[in-house]
């Protein structure tokens, strides 16, 4: 195992500290629980964003924090879920008395565990209300499965909610806004190497030389498929379409009813994408893969999209939902309007990413 | 005494929580192992960083009863594995506790009750069946088992061997299971053919009580 790290088991701790000391003027950061704050928390008037994951998927939830995105972000162990109390601790640093927003991913862990925090939380006082992101179409149904994971479309709903709640959102209005953001957005992802977890000192898992990964998540984990490499055209138009052609997908899923004072299922639909339809095109590297490739993919991604009738009118290209070294690409489409444009378009300013201002 | 009946002692638990936390650590890369083509290879890293967090805790608890220790065992879980198996076993812990709370000696019924409590605490936070793929397949026999043993009258070692060659019935039965719960789930039929992580902790766990109670009340 080659790494640019010191002892495996302090990574997640001195990556903090080298954060602590690089961006002062943005964020703070606690330990024992171990999160990542904005410097100026608590925001007076504003909802409070926190999310939270597992690490190794830098910049995110970590280089997101910051104005006009997140409040706070709550690291684990690499690619393990937070611990509960980590959320509760971040939540009572952040909160203004406007209440928390827990954005959440769709993996076992990370809802159990951010379940508890937000129980938690509301015993002490504080309003929680938790949004699950749950957009890979890798997954085909969640009758017989955990259900979707939260994957690219996360970026996207922590940017857009970001502003929203530098715009006044209440707690209410913030939710549903981030569920709409979900219901839209749709990622499928591919790798062509495996990552390293630092504890575990060896791949988690071995592909050949020709070999490529489809339907993989963040952490590491086999996907759906394994089939022999593809050119960069392939791979794209293999991604785009299983997005493109992903139709109604229905589920159920557990939110917390403020009214009845009890987690309740919800059922969630996703609407089809459509001709006409304006999207946000995000291209992703899964951490390893390098620059001058990432564009390739894009080009043909951008003629899937116009012989589609699908309008890209934003992209995000880049690694921002990362699975440490693994070389690979994520695709998500996001169903726009105006509202998500405008929102996406405000200013942001975190260590991993930053604009108007 | 009877044969069917036994007083199981705070140290009894306690040996038994101290133990897990040795066994674990011996089988950290075996479980990592297993989680490895079904997950993301950390299940045994992260129950042995839990169990260290619970032998340390140990000292400053163990001067309460059963319920309290096992809860404080749930906490220290629950802060420190992370995962889906913080809040998992986290929850077996703190439910098992809440089932003998006040209690510093336990009879076999209690045992019953304890392991039962925090089974149910498994299921109702894991929102899991059997069949799933998941450490209840190795746990709900076992209890089952357990149940059925003592309330034939059987000697209660035997009845501990039957609970755990149950475990490990169950563990074996994962093999061929198709997985509907966690990362494994994502697999489809790719899960096939593999243990579960969370089932093989699990019966080792259970194993861990039996061999603990066995060793400590050999001569009685």
């Amino acid at each position: 195992m080659k790494k640019l790290i010191n002892k495996p088991e302090h990574v997640v701790k001195e990556q903090l500290e080298g954060i602590a000391l690089a961006y002062p003027d943005i964020v703070k950061v606690h330990f024992d629980p171990n999160f990542i704050y904005r410097a100026d928390a608590p925001v007076k008037g504003k909802v409070a964003i926190v999310s939270g994951g597992g690490s190794g998927h830098e910049p995110m939830h970590g280089g997101f924090v910051g104005f006009g995105m997140l409040d706070a972000a709550c690291p684990g162990e690499v690619f393990t879920s937070p611990t509960p109390d980590q959320m509760l601790e971040a939540a009572k640093i952040v909160n203004s008395g406007e209440g928390v927003l827990f954005i959440v991913k769709n993996y076992s862990g990370d809802v159990m565990n951010f379940e508890m925090a937000a129980d938690l939380a509301r015993e002490e006082g504080i309003r929680v209300l938790n949004i699950l992101i749950d957009d890979d179409v890798a997954v085909k149904d969640s009758l017989y499965t955990q259900g979707r994971r939260g994957v690219g479309t996360t970026v996207l709903a922590e940017k857009i909610c970001g502003a929203a709640a530098e715009r006044g959102y209440d707690l209410k209005k913030l939710a549903n806004l981030c569920r709409k953001v979900n219901i839209n957005g749709r990622s499928m992802g591919l790798a062509l190497t495996s990552c390293t977890v630092p504890a575990a000192g060896k791949p988690t898992f071995e592909l050949g030389e020709d070999e490529m990964e489809i339907g993989i998540g963040i952490h590491g984990e086999p996907g759906r498929k394994r089939i022999k490499i593809k050119t960069a055209n392939e791979i794209t138009e293999l991604l785009a379409l299983s997005i493109i052609e992903d139709i109604f997908y229905k589920r159920t899923i557990r939110e917390w009813d403020e009214g009845k004072g009890e987690w309740v299922d919800i059922e969630l639909e996703d609407p089809t994408l459509k001709h006409g339809d304006k999207v946000l095109a995000f291209v992703n590297s899964m951490g390893g893969t390098p620059g001058i490739e990432l564009p390739i993919v894009y080009r043909k991604l951008h003629e899937i999209c116009e012989k589609r009738g699908l309008k890209i009118i934003r992209n995000l290209i880049g690694p921002y939902i990362t699975s440490l070294e693994m070389q690979g690409c994520s695709i998500t489409l996001l169903k726009m309007d105006d509202e998500m444009i405008e929102l996406w378009d405000a200013p942001v300013k975190t260590a991993g990413l930053r604009w108007g201002m | 005494m009877s044969k069917n009946e036994m007083t199981i002692t705070k140290r009894d638990i306690t040996e038994w929580l101290e133990t897990t936390a040795v066994v674990l650590k011996e089988n950290s890369q075996y479980l990592t192992d297993l989680d490895s083509p079904i997950g993301d290879a950390d299940h045994g890293i992260n129950m042995n960083r839990g169990f260290k967090k619970v032998t340390s805790k140990l000292p400053q608890v163990e001067d309460n009863d059963i319920g309290t220790i096992l809860k404080a065992v749930g906490w220290a879980l629950i802060t420190s594995v992370g995962g889906a198996g913080g809040p998992l076993y986290g929850t077996f812990y703190m439910d098992a506790g809440k089932a003998v709370v006040g209690k510093i000696k336990l009879s076999t019924n209690d045992l019953i009750a304890l392991l039962n409590a925090g089974l149910k605490g498994v299921v109702r936070i894991g929102k899991t069946n059997l069949g799933d793929k998941t450490m209840v397949d190795a746990i709900h026999p076992a209890v089952e088992v357990l149940r059925k043993t003592l309330t034939n009258n059987e000697d209660v070692i035997k009845a501990l061997h039957c609970m755990t060659d149950a475990a490990y019935k169950g563990m074996k039965d994962t093999i061929p299971m198709l997985a509907k719960k966690g990362r494994a789930s994502y697999l489809g039929e790719r899960s096939i053919g593999h243990q579960d992580p969370g089932a093989t902790s699990s019966y080792l766990i259970l194993k861990t009580l039996l061999e603990t109670i066995e060793s400590r009340h050999k001569s009685k």
